[in-house]
């Protein structure tokens, strides 16, 4: 169990000190007016982790892949967005969807064909968006910086004003936050304070002046928006998860950081405590006793391997065979809520597979079981875009298909018609299940509720600030488990002197139903008495995603070439986005190894003598075995491609070279 | 598949490696036959320095090159200012990272680096320190930094505080780490010493003798008793949250203690007859160095002092014989003294009139005799601390750690009345850790020596009886220096070992039913006149050889024997032993 990293663990752990990769969203090259190839062996919709995963193993293996998005962003409902990203984002949600216009296709088809009409937005996975500020405004501000602030005040008073305008229930909680940042104005002193440090980046100014309260205002957090990766989805990945192993196996981790998750905590009793889960943390523990600690330990090291004693509690509750260990009340809440992670229902043998899976990635990394990547987790889905790319994947954001052209006969998808009105042919489609139209679609029957808080201060203060906490809050009453992560500056998704808090749960009303009592109860939302050492929240944001394990495709059976990804699922790791991105690969291309290990650059051969690559794919280079200096130049291309530049200009886009390119959009979409 | 990347064959990429292994290798060889010329030629420049940074940077093992560099590096240090001596060491210290970053436990590169540290005219140990930091945060047992941390510290004078809280920080983050543990074990007597306890009021009673102050070792290494709790505390973590680690195990053993008995002469004995004095100290010492001196009826006596085997030149018994005829008078009464010049100590003993033997000792009590494995004054300590053990035995009953800890505690507290729950511990540890039983077989035979010995001292007797105990070594021989009988029969010895012979006052040893086949600790005992060996393993002659020596040995029982078997036995004895009247084969 000693922590220190193994090389073969080739991931790379980034404790100290961050990189400076270039991290600007993929951004699209001018070559908007050219056409794209009109044969691929396979279309994918949407870019979310499946899809993304699903183009990366195809690629890898030498099919054609084309990679399309509607959206402006990579990532679907997977994105991280810079705090000025995510207000747009809020804004386009409260937009209503354009009424869907239907072009008359029926030219680009042949006999024998039919048509199937894609939806062109996704208005059904994000419901009940709620935001609230409660960081001071700022008035009295330098006027460049007042230009700014007034502008970006107009976009969040806007999205107040919508989501009280859905929800009227929340007026109170309206005014509770004006009161708030009636108060805060009343300290100018504090505000002005704060100014001159304003124009630098670093460090900041909570971090050396009076430790105790200093408010960030709003106009710092649109100001340095820049600095936040605020995710859609929270999640956080196993250290043995199955996506840590695809990233290894594959390479594409080479594209990726992460941290450790460096404590996991539990809200019980009104406290936060810490949970000890690793043999450091159960020694250095003070809240348990010596005995505790034994019985601790002993349990962890026995349920590792399966027993008699436990298969006869298989179909009992987990809760019933923690009982019956003798563990006591401590103990049982640390197995069942922050460890298992599961409910007191559960089955016994699905809480000690949880359990097993916990107590597996614990060590790996470091002291807790999990990661986290590194500038948030919008990263991973946008990695393995990129080894797509390397691997001759040709992507375009702002792009979709209208709609998919079916053989009547043999029930296959031929080809699509993509947004420009281009015959496209293809031997699969795969895409995310928000580009079937709405009549194809079950109404999501079941909902994540989120929550997104901007604060000032952890929850459990200690020595490092630079800790990156999962906090589990046990159900109460009616109220779900609520599984809460919160990211300090280390990770790169917020600002110096703020913590990002992701909240999240399964839904039973509004995600303001079921998360603000929590935040009530765990922040300070309204200025109080000077002995609350609870987080003040600057910032939160609430919404509603479709739970992507729920979705259902309705009616007629699609084509069997057709393939669906659905979004994000509750869980806390990735499983389910590898199992489907592995399952689609596998009825695509049975024969195949998903995923195998990426080549280093200097093993690549790039002689054209072969003769079924040079006709039509990569002709370049043809005699480079001859030629190092070009080869050369290849490899410093290929390590180019970490920065995520505009693609080399000289470079044409259907040339077979590893090299990341990115088409740009011809029509944007209206709603920008 | 078309379109698909090619890659290199592993056959290609083999052969890619191996050239280039062969055009390093040629580099390599290249430039150390350089080097060696170079050093032939006493050559010390910079290009000598250059060459030997690129052979030790691709094998930082090269112990001759180190001393070739240090050779161009002192030379440097004659021909340049301090200035850039300055200079050229921090380049040199810079490059012994990145060798350590090749191989971070090189013997070379660590006690180079030491070398330069030492040599530095400005030195930063701060940076030294973080050196240090880093390379145990990333290998917390690389044994090379941590004497190196411990030079640095030394030289710069780091506040004992500061590396305690080293240790704390590296035990919390893995505390299966002797290194740290130990580190500990220094530090803390430093930080926060024990306060000298009053000594001990053993020299109550007559006849009165000095008692010595505690020397400064005897209290070196204690720590004042707030800490300790602490420290228990800690451990406890330790070995609750992972029983099975041995580190924590052997540091709460060094916390428990282990004292120091003073030294002094435990015991002084005389006889008439023999016209002898034996002395037994409380720990081996060599008397025929000097500062024994024996002072009979006031006038120093020239005697020469002899261990009771020629085996040891140390022993905790010696005897000396006094010039025949100083005492050999009944009617006379004399006064003899032992000075110990060495240790400040002495011990008188008065002959009386008409007795034909005298001696003058300390009632040795358990706590002065034995308790000395563990230290800790304080009973209720002690107390808690079994108390503690015991529930963790109670969730880890195979635990030998916990088992053997448990048998500490219990003897330091009261070794007679846990003497059963002690033995039922023994056969437990040596059932679940069979590998070692034989170690724990001869601790149970320590401790029921010393139990036996606890019980004859309050009995006041002179005869040692432990039949039928399962004793496989004999131990502790030197307290029994005035015994006359001894019944050591149906146990496991396989010898009677020399120390046998401090048993100078010995009349009558029983040793039947065991598996004995050597006797060489019967040697010279004086007053030895029967010996039974029934059953035991004595095959040859030879083996009896050493009986020879006990000039009052009259009956020999060796019934059971293979040695009776062979041809000749009764006349080949009667030859070996003719004092011997009483033979029984």
């Amino acid at each position: 169990m000693t922590g220190h990293m193994k090389k073969n663990n080739a991931l790379k752990i980034n404790n100290e000190h961050v990189s400076s990769w270039s991290h600007d969203r993929a951004s699209s090259a001018n070559m908007a007016t050219e056409d794209l190839p009109s044969d691929f062996d396979i279309v994918i919709l949407g870019t979310g982790l499946a899809e993304s995963v699903v183009a990366a193993a195809c690629s890898r293996v030498g099919q054609r892949v084309l990679h399309l998005d509607r959206r402006s962003y990579y990532a679907a409902n997977w994105a991280s967005f810079t705090f000025n990203g995510l207000l747009t984002w809020i804004q386009e949600q409260n937009e209503e969807p354009k009424p869907e216009e239907v072009r008359d296709w029926s030219g680009l088809t042949e006999e024998g064909e039919e048509l199937i009409h894609l939806s062109q937005a996704d208005s059904a996975s994000i419901t009940n968006l709620q935001v609230f500020s409660y960081a001071s405004e700022e008035e009295e501000e330098e006027e460049e910086a007042a230009n700014t602030t007034e502008e970006e005040k107009a976009a969040d008073e806007d999205a107040v004003k919508e989501s009280s305008e859905t929800e009227s229930a929340d007026s109170k909680e309206e005014e509770e936050e004006e009161e708030g940042a009636g108060e805060e104005e009343e300290q100018p002193a504090q505000a002005e304070g704060e100014e001159p440090e304003a124009d630098q980046p670093r460090p900041s100014p909570s971090g050396q002046l009076e430790p105790s309260r200093k408010k960030i205002s709003y106009t710092q957090l649109v100001k340095e928006g820049r600095r936040f990766n605020i995710d859609l989805v929270s999640k956080i990945l196993f250290s043995r998860g199955s996506l840590v192993d695809l990233l290894i196996k594959s390479n594409v981790s080479r594209y990726a950081e992460f941290k450790n998750v460096t404590r996991i905590l539990t809200y019980r009793h009104g406290n936060i405590e810490q949970v000890p889960c690793s043999r450091a943390d159960v020694f250095a523990s003070r809240q348990l006793s010596v005995v505790e600690k034994r019985k601790l330990m002993r349990f962890l090291t026995s349920c590792v391997e399966e027993t008699e004693e436990q298969t006869a509690y298989h179909g009992r509750p987990y809760l019933e065979f923690l009982r019956d260990q003798q563990l006591g009340d401590n103990l049982q809440h640390f197995l069942l809520h922050s460890i298992a992670m599961v409910a007191e229902d559960t089955p016994t043998e699905e809480g000690l597979a949880s359990t097993r899976h916990f107590l597996r990635s614990l060590g790996r990394y470091g002291n807790t079981p999990f990661l986290f990547p590194v500038y948030g987790l919008g990263e991973i889905p946008q990695c393995f875009c990129r080894m797509s790319a390397v691997f001759g994947g040709i992507y375009c954001l702002r792009h979709s298909v209208h709609c998919l052209i079916v053989d009547r006969d043999a029930n296959r998808c031929t080809a699509v018609i993509d947004s420009r009105g281009q015959r496209i042919s293809c031997s699969h489609v795969v895409m995310e299940i928000s580009y079937l139209d709405r009549s194809k679609v079950a109404t999501p029957s079941k909902f994540l509720s989120r929550a997104v808080l901007i604060t000032d201060s952890s929850v459990l203060p200690s020595e490092s600030n630079q800790q990156i906490s999962m906090v589990t809050v046990p159900p109460e009453g009616e109220s779900p488990a609520v599984k809460m992560v919160e990211l300090s500056p280390s990770s790169m998704t917020c600002i110096p002197g703020t913590y990002l808090v992701h909240l999240t749960c399964r839904s039973v009303g509004s995600a303001h139903q079921d998360l603000s009592p929590l935040v009530t109860r765990m922040f300070r939302t309204t200025e109080s008495q000077e002995e609350d050492r609870r987080p003040s929240v600057l910032w939160s944001l609430y919404f509603n995603m479709a739970d992507g394990t729920a979705s259902q495709v309705e009616g007629q059976p699609l084509p069997s070439n057709v393939h669906i990804c659905h979004g994000p699922d509750s869980a806390l790791g990735h499983e389910d986005a590898v199992q489907q991105a592995a399952s689609i690969f596998q009825s695509i291309l049975p024969e195949e190894e998903f995923c195998p290990p990426a080549p280093n650059p200097e093993d690549i051969v790039y002689d054209g003598d072969n003769t079924s690559t040079g006709e039509d794919r990569g002709d370049m280079g043809q005699d480079d075995e001859q030629n190092p200096e070009q080869n050369q130049e290849n490899r410093n291309q290929n390590q180019e491609n970490q920065n995520q530049e505009n693609p080399d200009p000289e470079q044409n886009q259907n040339q077979g070279n590893p090299e990341l390119q990115s088409v740009g959009p011809e029509e944007r979409p209206s709603s920008s | 598949m078309h379109g698909r990347v090619k890659v290199k064959t592993t056959a290609q990429q083999e052969e890619e490696k191996r050239k280039e292994r062969e055009k390093k290798l040629k580099v390599y060889v290249a430039a150390r036959d350089a080097c060696f010329s170079k050093r032939k030629d006493g050559v010390f420049d910079d290009e000598a320095l250059q060459l030997t940074q690129q052979l030790l940077s691709a094998n930082p093992d090269f112990a001759t090159l180190w001393n070739y560099r240090r050779e161009i590096l002192t030379h440097l240090e004659t021909v340049k200012d301090e200035d850039e001596a300055q200079k050229i060491y921090e380049a040199e210290l810079s490059f012994l990272e990145s060798c350590l970053k090749v191989n971070p436990k090189s013997y070379g590169s660590w006690h180079h680096r030491g070398w330069v540290s030492a040599r530095l005219p400005r030195p930063d140990w701060a940076r030294e320190l973080s050196l240090c930091d880093r390379c145990l945060s990333l290998d917390d047992r690389n044994f090379h930094c941590w004497d190196y941390r411990r030079t640095v510290v030394k030289m710069s004078g780091v506040p004992v505080k500061q590396e305690l809280d080293f240790t704390d920080r590296l035990i919390g983050s893995n505390f299966s780490n002797y290194s740290s543990w130990h580190y500990r074990s220094t530090l803390l007597p430093l930080l926060h010493p024990g306060s000298p306890e009053p000594p001990p009021s053993r020299c109550g009673g007559d006849p009165p003798h000095s008692c010595s102050p505690p020397s400064p070792q005897t209290h070196f290494h204690r720590v004042c008793e707030e800490q300790l709790l602490k420290e228990y505390e800690l451990v406890q973590n330790a070995f609750f949250t992972d029983p099975n680690d041995q580190s924590a195990w052997f540091y709460y053993r060094w916390l428990l203690g282990r004292a120091e008995r003073e030294e002094m002469i435990s015991c002084a004995y005389v006889s008439r007859e023999q016209e002898r004095v034996a002395v037994a100290f409380s720990r081996p010492v060599n008397a025929q160095s000097g500062g024994l001196l024996l002072v009979l009826d006031g006038q120093p006596q020239r005697v020469e002092w002899r261990s009771v085997h020629p085996h040891f030149k140390h022993s905790p018994v010696w005897i000396c014989d006094l010039p025949p005829g100083t005492i050999s008078d009944v009617a006379n009464e004399h006064n003899l003294t032992v000075h110990w010049t060495e240790k400040h100590t002495h011990r008188d003993c008065a002959l009386y009139t008409g007795r034909s033997e005298s001696w003058c000792r300390d009632t040795a009590t358990d706590l002065e005799l034995f308790r000395s494995e563990l230290s800790v004054e304080k009973t209720s300590v002690l107390q808690s601390e079994l108390q503690s053990v015991n529930q963790l035995q109670e969730l880890e009953p195979l635990n030998k750690w916990c088992l053997l800890t448990i048998i500490l505690l219990m003897r330091a507290l009261d070794p007679l009345g846990y003497e059963k729950e002690t033995l039922a511990h023994f056969q437990t540890l040596k059932e679940v850790d069979s590998m070692r039983s034989a170690y724990y077989s001869d601790l149970c035979s320590k401790f029921m020596i010393e139990n036996t010995i606890l019980k004859m001292e309050y009995a006041e007797v002179r005869v040692f009886s432990i039949s039928d105990r399962n004793l496989t070594t004999l131990c502790h021989l030197d307290q029994l220096l005035l015994v006359t009988h001894i019944n050591l029969s149906s146990n496991q010895l396989r010898r009677l070992p020399p120390q046998f012979a401090m048993l100078q006052c010995l009349e009558v040893v029983e040793a039947d039913n065991n598996s004995i086949e050597n006797l060489e600790g019967v040697y010279h005992l004086p007053k030895l006149e029967e010996v039974s060996l029934k059953n035991n393993k004595i095959s040859t002659l030879a083996d009896l050889q050493p009986l020879a020596s006990c000039p009052k040995l009259r009956r020999l029982d060796l019934r059971g024997n293979p040695v009776t078997q062979t041809a000749n036995v009764e006349s080949e004895l009667a030859e070996l032993l003719p004092s011997v009247a009483d033979l029984l084969l």
